[in-house]
């Protein structure tokens, strides 16, 4: 039902930022995700849920940025991709665009809200104005 | 040698600058130092080496200040676990700070701190916690639970949390509720531990109004594992949830159809509750289109199951599926197979005229899928097939070439289901002969030609150009190129005498391929021994090919009905097939684990593959020393220890307490590798096999020289602790196996740490795949309190051996007795 960990990295696939939740996923994984979306592009076969192994890369793209959700159970995809949309509305609405620049700017806010949102993998509260308590 | 220390010294310089920072008396100049420790780590630079200075800034009143130093801990905590320990003290004081924010903040972080000896400190505070007065202290404690059942399963059993958790599921805060419902449902995967009953589910079913929309989620995904006794029952549960179905977060729908769908099989057919339910289903999922595209491909994987098991739910909304211009590839794709399977007589029409533009449209596979499409439909629907025809001659027409051998393709199926209907086309595909190069294009028309040889004037010429070429070709043209010729033979055995002998040669005599041959032969045979038999044989009446060719097995298709809106919906695969069974808790329930790690893949999954890079695995009774873990899944069904014997009372403290050890490091001294070199092949058996063996034909010695371990009979492995006073409720026992004349010996050292002294010492084993079991009874006099004896058993390995799974893995149990005296 629940993601391992939450990634945020640039276009190339760099890591800008990360949160792991539940500790069961390897930080290493999510080096294989940009070659592997680059592997599917050129088949001509993407789709928003890659999977490698038994780890499951689910993610959206945001202006440049990917925000991108490792998983290694059967995680509900559902919810997962309405929960990474719902960061991007929360971060918007923290400092007005949200990409590569200000997601440097303000790292501080994104963990504590990374935080808040979402606690061993099962998103809590997205509310942003519950959260700018 | 010099210029290294250019390296240090900036580290150094760096870091050094950061320690002082940290341990400077102003208040802003440490939350700034921290905050550059915490940039350094999300950069990824290793900052561990502050550690202590870090946690020296643990205690401060300032909110932020420290969340970010349990941010950093939560990073470091694992590779410095000493270290941690330092942390525990104000983890403990924070748990019980007068602020909610702060205790929840303890407790979550201190769950996210996989060290065993914080864990350990765990329990206390979060016990308080789960009955905190503060909410969101308890919805956070609710979550922790989950976190510590990951870490060790055992402790939350023994020390009552599961209890607790189902306590908080009559909590008043709504968000607690559904916390403790998502603890519980994942603690029950791995082993059922909380039954839901009718009285959880009315209350899970209040709280659903007044959650947040993944709350929502929790609880239904925890409905959807529930049995309702009847039907009445069913009937409220649908009819309480249904409203979820207008809920703008899909995941709320998606799970509430889940619920729904599974639901309704309890509910008697053709029933006029049923046809309304299923009405209410249709809207939600046709405004899931309108969703963003990522969420529009869940949901349309999901469609694609939902409409193969309940074809009526969308019947009407074709329109919903046709594709728009902008969406992205994988949609369209989606959209694309939804279409066909919704196509029916009174739609197909405008179904065909979409798939016609859709031919028209720039993307490569997106046009081959949409030709494809058209035949399927003509397939489906037999009073299209017509139409369609005409629409493929169209656009063969086009002379695009994959469109055109897409469509040749799609042709020849459509002969396979109405033969003899449209031959008058045959030659508007002769005349494309040129253009086809892809293998199953040419295959496709080659079978065209043999099947209808009798009414193609220069079928013979047309298969003879082909067989110039004939060693070219991929397998599957060559296959079916044989068989046309003799087809074509068969039905004009004059002039094509030639031909045939040739391709029959070339097939049998000049080809690597087995299958080829062979198939060459069996033609060569028949025809020689009787062409009357041959006949009958090759142009048999051949049975139609079937509407719909790619529905997912009906068991296959229930499976994934009840994991909808997951991974396993999306990939179409079942949950099994992706998940690594490793991860699951050693102790589950011996049902469930066979269940999940026998489960045959699919023939599509990839392989378990040994992950080198485990996670070190947390200290339990069950102590998976060896986490090199190249064996298969471990779900083994190991005997849980027993209890202690009732009724016994206390000076007889008697009691079983299972103890595992790793063998195989031990058993390294005798001439095995501890790991085993090659995990897929079991040599386990034959390797103890020579311990049974009394000859001096010592095995040992005769270990091939890839063996890593130098034998010799004198060699023993150190003693390692096997068993934990702690866990031994006082007894301690460190241990080995040797070696000696031929037999495994168990070499101990058992310390009393109890007060008490100790005697009557038993062992027992459980039966393992090599049969090792003790000879004797243990012969050792009491031991007196903080004394330590030396104990020997001598084993043997003809006892009853049962295999474990998996069988390459050295572990294995024994249960040990003894009083107290």
């Amino acid at each position: 039902m629940s993601c391992s960990a939450i990634f945020i990295l640039d276009l190339k696939g760099n890591v800008i930022m990360s949160r792991n939740y539940r500790g069961d996923v390897e930080l290493t994984q999510i080096e294989k995700f940009m070659p592997l979306l680059v592997e599917k592009e050129d088949e001509g076969r993407v789709s928003p849920i890659l999977q490698n192994g038994n780890t499951s890369y689910i993610y959206i793209k945001h202006m440049n940025i990917f925000l991108v959700s490792l998983s290694k159970k059967n995680a509900n995809a559902a919810l997962i991709l309405s929960f990474l949309y719902k960061c991007v509305e929360v971060f918007s609405s923290y400092f007005k665009d949200l990409e590569e620049e200000s997601v440097r700017d303000n790292f501080v806010v994104i963990y504590e809200l990374l935080d808040e949102m979402m606690d061993f993998g099962y998103p809590q509260t997205t509310e942003p104005k519950i959260l700018q308590e | 040698m010099t210029d290294s220390k250019y390296f240090t010294t900036t580290k150094k310089g760096e870091i050094f600058e950061l320690k002082t920072e940290l341990n400077s008396d102003k208040k802003e100049k440490k939350r700034e130092a921290v905050k550059k420790v915490i940039a350094s780590m999300t950069v990824g630079k290793d900052v561990s080496a502050l550690f202590p200075d870090v946690v020296n800034c643990m205690q401060t009143d300032n909110v932020e200040l420290k969340k970010l130093v349990y941010l950093y801990l939560m990073n470091y905590a694992k590779s410095q676990p000493d270290l941690a320990i330092m942390a525990v003290n104000t983890f403990v004081k924070d748990c019980e700070d007068p602020n909610p924010l702060i205790r929840a903040l303890a407790v979550r972080t201190m769950g996210c701190i996989r060290v065993d000896k914080i864990t350990e400190y765990l329990c206390e505070p979060l016990r308080k916690c789960m009955k905190d007065e503060d909410p969101y202290v308890r919805k956070t404690a609710a979550v922790c639970v989950a976190k510590l059942h990951d870490i060790n399963p055992t402790l939350v059993e023994d020390q009552g949390f599961v209890e607790l958790l189902n306590d908080l599921l009559s909590d008043s805060n709504p968000m607690v509720v559904a916390n403790a419902v998502a603890a519980i449902t994942e603690i029950n995967e791995s082993r059922p531990m909380v039954r839901i009953n009718l009285q959880t589910v009315n209350k899970l079913l209040t709280a659903l109004n007044e959650c947040t929309e993944w709350g929502q989620v929790f609880i239904l995904d925890a409905l959807a594992n529930y049995e309702p006794k009847d039907e009445r029952e069913a009937q409220n549960i649908c009819e309480r949830i249904s409203p979820r179905l207008a809920h703008a977060n899909a995941a709320v729908v998606l799970s509430t159809v889940k619920v729904l769908m599974k639901l309704i099989n309890l509910l008697p057919e053709n029933s006029d509750f049923i046809t309304q339910l299923i009405k209410k289903l249709a809207p939600p999922m046709v405004t899931l289109l309108s969703a963003e595209p990522e969420i529009q491909y869940v949901a349309l994987r999901n469609i694609n199951l939902i409409v193969q098991k309940r074809p009526e739910v969308l019947k009407q909304e074709m329109k919903v599926f046709f594709v728009k211009y902008n969406d992205p590839i994988y949609v369209k794709m989606e959209k694309l197979d939804i279409m066909i399977r919704l196509a029916q007589q009174n739609n197909i029409s405008q179904v065909l005229s979409e798939l016609k533009e859709y031919a028209a449209e720039v993307d490569v596979d997106f046009v081959r899928k949409a030709v494809r499409a058209i035949g399927r439909c003509a397939i489906k629907v037999e009073q299209s097939s017509e139409k369609c025809v005409a629409t493929l001659l169209d656009l063969i027409q086009t002379k695009v070439n994959y469109v055109v051998q897409e469509a040749v393709v799609v042709i020849k199926d459509i002969f396979r289901k109405y033969p003899n209907r449209y031959e008058n086309i045959i030659s508007n595909l002769c005349e494309n002969l040129d253009t086809l190069d892809e293998p199953e294009a040419r295959a496709s028309m080659i079978w065209i030609i043999g099947e209808y040889a009798e009414r193609i004037d220069n079928a013979d010429e047309l298969l003879e150009s082909f067989v110039e070429g004939f060693h070219d070709e991929n397998t599957q043209v060559q296959l079916q190129l044989l068989t046309a010729v003799v087809k074509l033979f068969l039905k004009r055995p004059t002039d094509t005498q030639q031909l045939v002998q040739r391709v029959l040669s070339l097939a049998t005599q000049d080809s690597d391929n087995p299958d080829l041959r062979d198939r060459g032969y069996i033609y060569w045979r028949l025809l020689s021994a009787d062409p009357g038999a041959a006949k009958e044989v090759v142009l048999a009446e051949k049975p139609l090919i079937s509407e719909e060719t790619d529905l997912l097995e009906p068991s296959l298709l229930n499976q994934l009905v009840c994991h909808i809106g997951s991974l396993a919906s999306v990939y179409h695969k079942p949950p099994t097939s992706f998940i690594d069974a490793t991860r699951q808790p050693l102790r589950a329930a011996p049902v469930n684990a066979t269940n999940d790690s026998k489960t045959p893949a699919t023939s599509q999954t990839p392989q378990h593959q040994p992950q080198s890079t485990v996670i070190p695995s947390q200290d339990n009774l069950i102590a998976d020393l060896l986490s090199l873990d190249l064996t298969a899944p471990a779900a083994p069904s190991y005997q849980q220890p027993q209890a202690a014997i009732p009724g016994l009372d206390d000076l007889l403290g008697g009691f079983d307490m299972g103890a595992t050890t790793n063998t195989a490091a031990s058993l390294g001294g005798i001439g095995l590798n501890a790991p085993l070199p090659n995990p897929g092949a079991p040599p386990a058996l034959d390797i103890f096999g020579g311990f049974g063996n009394e000859s001096n034909n010592t095995f040992g010695f005769q270990q091939p020289p890839t063996s890593a371990s130098n034998v010799s009979n004198g060699y023993v492995a150190p003693k390692e602790l096997w068993l934990d006073a702690s866990k031994g409720k006082g007894l301690q026992i460190e241990g080995t196996f040797a070696r000696r004349n031929g037999t495994i010996f168990m070499e101990m050292v058992f310390t009393n740490k109890v007060m008490q002294p100790l005697s009557d010492f038993a062992v027992q084993f459980n039966t393992n795949s090599f049969g090792l079991t003790p000879t004797g009874p243990i012969n050792v006099d009491a031991i007196l309190p903080n004394q330590s004896a030396n104990v020997e058993v001598s084993c043997r390995t003809n006892g009853e051996a049962r295999k474990t799974d998996p069988l390459t893995s050295l572990q294995h149990k024994y249960a040990w007795k003894f009083l107290f005296n």
